[in-house]
């Protein structure tokens, strides 16, 4: 049996923790005050609509999308604006939020619009209707989720994906979702099937949920288009790439998205708000997240309003204990350490955590003894150790040969090591400088482009003017050079130019 | 709710890691010893004890004289990892019974101060520093390192060899009567010992290394707990059978078979406890049968057409010294390139 679940190759098994696994989803009771900040997504932050004062509905759209990569914004409860000012974002960073005090007389209830037919109407349509209700990815990444749904020209989907791995440590909250939402799984899942035009719909869940496994059976009776397909319980699974080998077998190149081999990943969560957009007209106002940790009093499964402070979840599920020192957003793995709890859920927070320090103490580190255990953890095939020997002498550059670049710091590697070494997060830090010198190289690149048309220019203009003094020729190489910049048209050309300025 | 927020720390993901730490890995290889060692002492008396005891006391000496400061000056800061007290015990079982106990601690001495501080220490050494103070002690002194023992059993348990006492470069030590083990006499008298006793382990040879059977089962507890990677001893015991075979086939009288091949000498010692030495041998899996088949087929070479008796040791240094290579030419192709 074991031999007959799918998985992917490497990866490693931390200690479950699905203790709330068996918590069924509660309501979180409205709070004061709630902060959304206009980017809680991957793009292009949303457009502010409301002004101070302004009184406004649950479900109401406070923001639109900023650009095509972004999404609208809406408001989770029924009251007034408090104020614009930036205000601090999970990440650490002060970003401009609305805040919006509740209106304590208000009936708060899920907003519901019109149901609109998710097949009628153009592909264009109904991308524009996914991004003015807000949805992005609930797994964690929050990537809008349109941007996905909409195939470029020539690109064919065969099979889509739906990811109910929830291969993170502690987090419930998926696997929730598809046993007392398993109905909207499936719409959601078919929905977005036919729109991209897959034969196929793929329901991917780790061997540790078979419940959710037998409910979404149940609730793709009939569809025979609709499969749920059981997986070996292994970190990083819900990893895209990794999730499309468990699935089909097959390697999405590096640097390239699943669309490559046919492909289309997403979310369990995402796929039933899918549903709930078109069947019941309700935007992305509220979302499943899983309360844990040793440090919380009383774990929970809840629904909680976007904009939530964190200490009113936290607060909700009975405080943290007196000995909670690291509180996390997201997995224990890969998951978005706080440095306040006075930061709102956002859209892609699928768990709080709080741990305590035994939990975070990390043993003394001890010299690498090349066991290799991170090389059988790596999902990438990279070699970690060799990686974090580099680091640590600050060889970048042999870590770009060695394609640090494809590492997707999921920490298996750090996970693995016996001598804790801090291999990902050494390679984290590499990566940004790896990141800074493609940039510069890039700028310096534009800027030789540059230098080069004007210096083209300079000989031409040298050239018709013949026996025309220097001034001349210099005058008239300055004011061509900027042109021959414009007139190289690639993005290297454009950046040269931005920096030029 | 007692936190404020102000007593938050902030560390970077992943906040779990897995249970099994270095110094925990090193603790149990050498829990994992600890049947062989009984072993040693029960053929070999409790001078056995002794000799492991005088290696370990060289190699933890040598570490902390030489090795690594802590942050105020103190010595002794890597013993800790449990590296040097495992260098010791392995370095230790691989000595003939015989040998004085001055040199079982010169050769601790030399393996932890020659075979891995010098590269580094912990993780930086090339070659297995057991491997390299037992290699400079059979250089040294040829024929302590090549002075064999009858086994005994429950009547010579609580006797000491008078040897073991002698005064460094002053007497010669071996003075106990002695015998050839398994591979010499297959090598020079063409004679060889039946399996059985190369399994129980009631042969002449060096203190860990005689009982075949009970270092299977220590090799099959080892891969259980995945303390090493199993393709290394699973490939050098394929190869050595393999091809001891094959010899076998051809000549019969001249080449033992692989039951013999396998169990005789310090093979099954060497794949189980020093070729899986992770700091010492190749990371990736293919590199791990490579290096595994190396060792396999040197070992064939030297005991059958070479000049040794046993070659394990030789092997297994020279793979070391290919392993950089090996890693260079088999990293795993990245995952969608």
């Amino acid at each position: 049996m074991k031999l007959l679940t799918r998985t992917f190759p490497h990866g490693v098994h931390p200690e479950e923790h699905k203790d709330t696994a068996p918590l069924p989803i509660e309501r979180m009771p409205f709070t004061d005050r709630y902060v959304l900040p206009l980017a809680q997504h991957i793009g292009a932050p949303s457009k502010l609509i409301v002004k101070v004062g302004q009184h406004v509905q649950r479900g109401e759209k406070i923001a639109e999308p900023g650009g095509y990569v972004s999404v609208a914004l809406h408001s989770p409860v029924t009251g007034t604006v408090r104020s614009l000012d930036p205000k601090r974002h999970p990440n650490g960073s002060l970003v401009p939020a609305i805040e919006i005090e509740i209106d304590r007389y208000a009936g708060q209830e899920t907003p519901r619009g019109t149901p609109v037919d998710p097949f009628d109407g153009t592909i264009d349509d109904f991308v524009a209707r996914i991004q003015n209700m807000g949805l992005v990815g609930l797994g964690g990444a929050a990537f809008p989720a349109h941007v996905k749904y909409r195939i470029p020209d020539g690109a064919v989907v065969k099979e889509l994906i739906v990811n109910g791995c929830e291969c993170e440590p502690y987090l419930t909250c998926d696997h929730r979702v598809m046993l007392e939402n398993a109905a909207d799984v499936v719409r959601g899942s078919v929905i977005l099937r036919d729109r991209i035009g897959a034969h196929l719909a793929t329901i991917g869940v780790e061997r540790n949920k078979l419940d959710a496994v037998a409910a979404l059976q149940e609730a793709a009776k009939g569809d025979d288009r609709v499969r749920v397909v059981p997986l070996e319980v292994k970190y990083p699974q819900g990893a895209e790439k990794m999730l499309v080998k468990a699935v089909l077998g097959v390697e999405v190149p590096a640097g390239k998205l699943p669309l490559e081999v046919g492909v289309l990943v997403n979310n369990v969560s995402t796929v039933a708000c899918l549903a709930d957009i078109f069947d019941r007209g309700t935007p992305l106002v509220e979302r499943v997240v899983t309360v844990a940790g040793p440090a919380v009093r009383r774990p929970s499964n809840l629904i909680v309003p976007i904009g939530t402070p964190v200490r009113a979840v936290l607060e909700y599920c009975g405080g943290l204990t007196g000995d909670a020192r690291e509180i996390v957003m997201g997995g224990p793995m890969m998951g978005q350490p706080l440095g306040s709890i006075d930061v709102p859920v956002i859209k892609g927070t699928s768990g709080l955590l709080a741990f305590t320090e035994s939990k975070l103490a990390r043993p003394a580190e001890y010299h690498c003894l090349k066991c290799g255990r991170c090389v059988e953890a790596c999902p990438v095939f990279l070699n970690p150790s060799r990686l974090a020997r580099l680091a640590k002498v600050g060889k970048y550059e042999d870590m770009e040969n060695f394609q640090v670049m494809d590492c997707m710091e999921c920490g298996s590697c750090s996970y693995a090591c016996p001598s804790n070494i801090p291999i990902v997060q050494l390679i984290r830090v590499s990566k940004s400088w790896v990141r800074e010198r493609q940039r510069d190289a890039k700028i310096a690149e534009a800027k030789e482009a540059a230098e080069a048309a004007k210096q083209a220019a300079q000989n031409d203009g040298a050239g018709s003017a013949g026996a025309g003094g220097a001034a001349g020729s210099g005058g008239s190489a300055g004011t061509s050079g900027s042109t021959g910049a414009a007139g190289t048209g690639g993005p290297g050309a454009k950046d040269g130019k931005e920096t030029n300025r | 709710m007692t936190t404020t927020g102000s007593d938050l720390v902030l560390q970077s993901p992943p906040f779990d890691s897995a249970r099994l730490t270095t110094p925990k890995l090193m603790q149990e290889v050498t829990l994992a010893t600890v049947p062989v060692l009984l072993a040693a002492v029960w053929f070999f008396g409790l001078t056995a004890l002794l000799i492991v005891g005088a290696a370990c006391a060289g190699a933890m000496g040598s570490e902390w004289l030489f090795g690594p400061r802590d942050a105020v000056g103190r010595r002794g800061r890597s013993l800790g990892d449990g590296t040097a007290l495992l260098t010791g015990v392995l370095l230790g079982l691989t000595l003939p019974p015989t040998i004085p106990l001055w040199m079982a601690f010169v050769g601790g001495v030399v393996g932890i101060g020659i075979g891995k501080l010098v590269w580094g220490g912990l993780g930086g050494n090339i070659f297995n520093p057991a491997l390299v103070g037992r290699a400079f002690l059979q250089a040294a002194f040829p024929t302590a390192l090549t002075t064999w023992r009858a086994s005994g059993g429950a009547d010579t348990l609580l006797q000491f060899d008078k040897g073991a006492f002698a005064i460094p470069f002053a007497t010669s030590g071996v003075d106990a009567v002695t015998t050839a083990t398994a591979l010499s006499r297959m090598k020079f008298d063409a004679e060889f010992l039946p399996w059985l006793d190369l399994l129980r382990g009631n042969v002449a040879g060096s203190l860990g290394e005689t009982s075949a059977g009970l270092l299977i089962l220590c090799g099959i507890w080892m891969g259980v707990r995945r303390l090493y990677d199993w393709r290394v001893p699973v490939t050098i015991l394929v190869t050595v059978a393999v091809l001891g075979q094959v010899f076998h086939f051809v000549s019969p009288e001249k080449y033992p078979d692989a039951l013999f091949m396998l169990f005789s000498g310090g093979l099954l010692y060497g794949a189980v406890f020093m070729a899986t030495d992770p700091a010492t041998s190749p990371t990736a899996p293919r590199g791990a049968l490579i290096f595994g088949a190396g060792i396999g087929v040197l070992v064939v070479l030297i005991r059958l057409f070479g000049g040794l008796p046993e070659g394990v040791m030789y092997a297994i240094l020279l793979m070391n010294a290919t392993t950089p290579l090996i890693e260079r030419v088999t990293q795993p192709r990245i995952f969608g390139r």
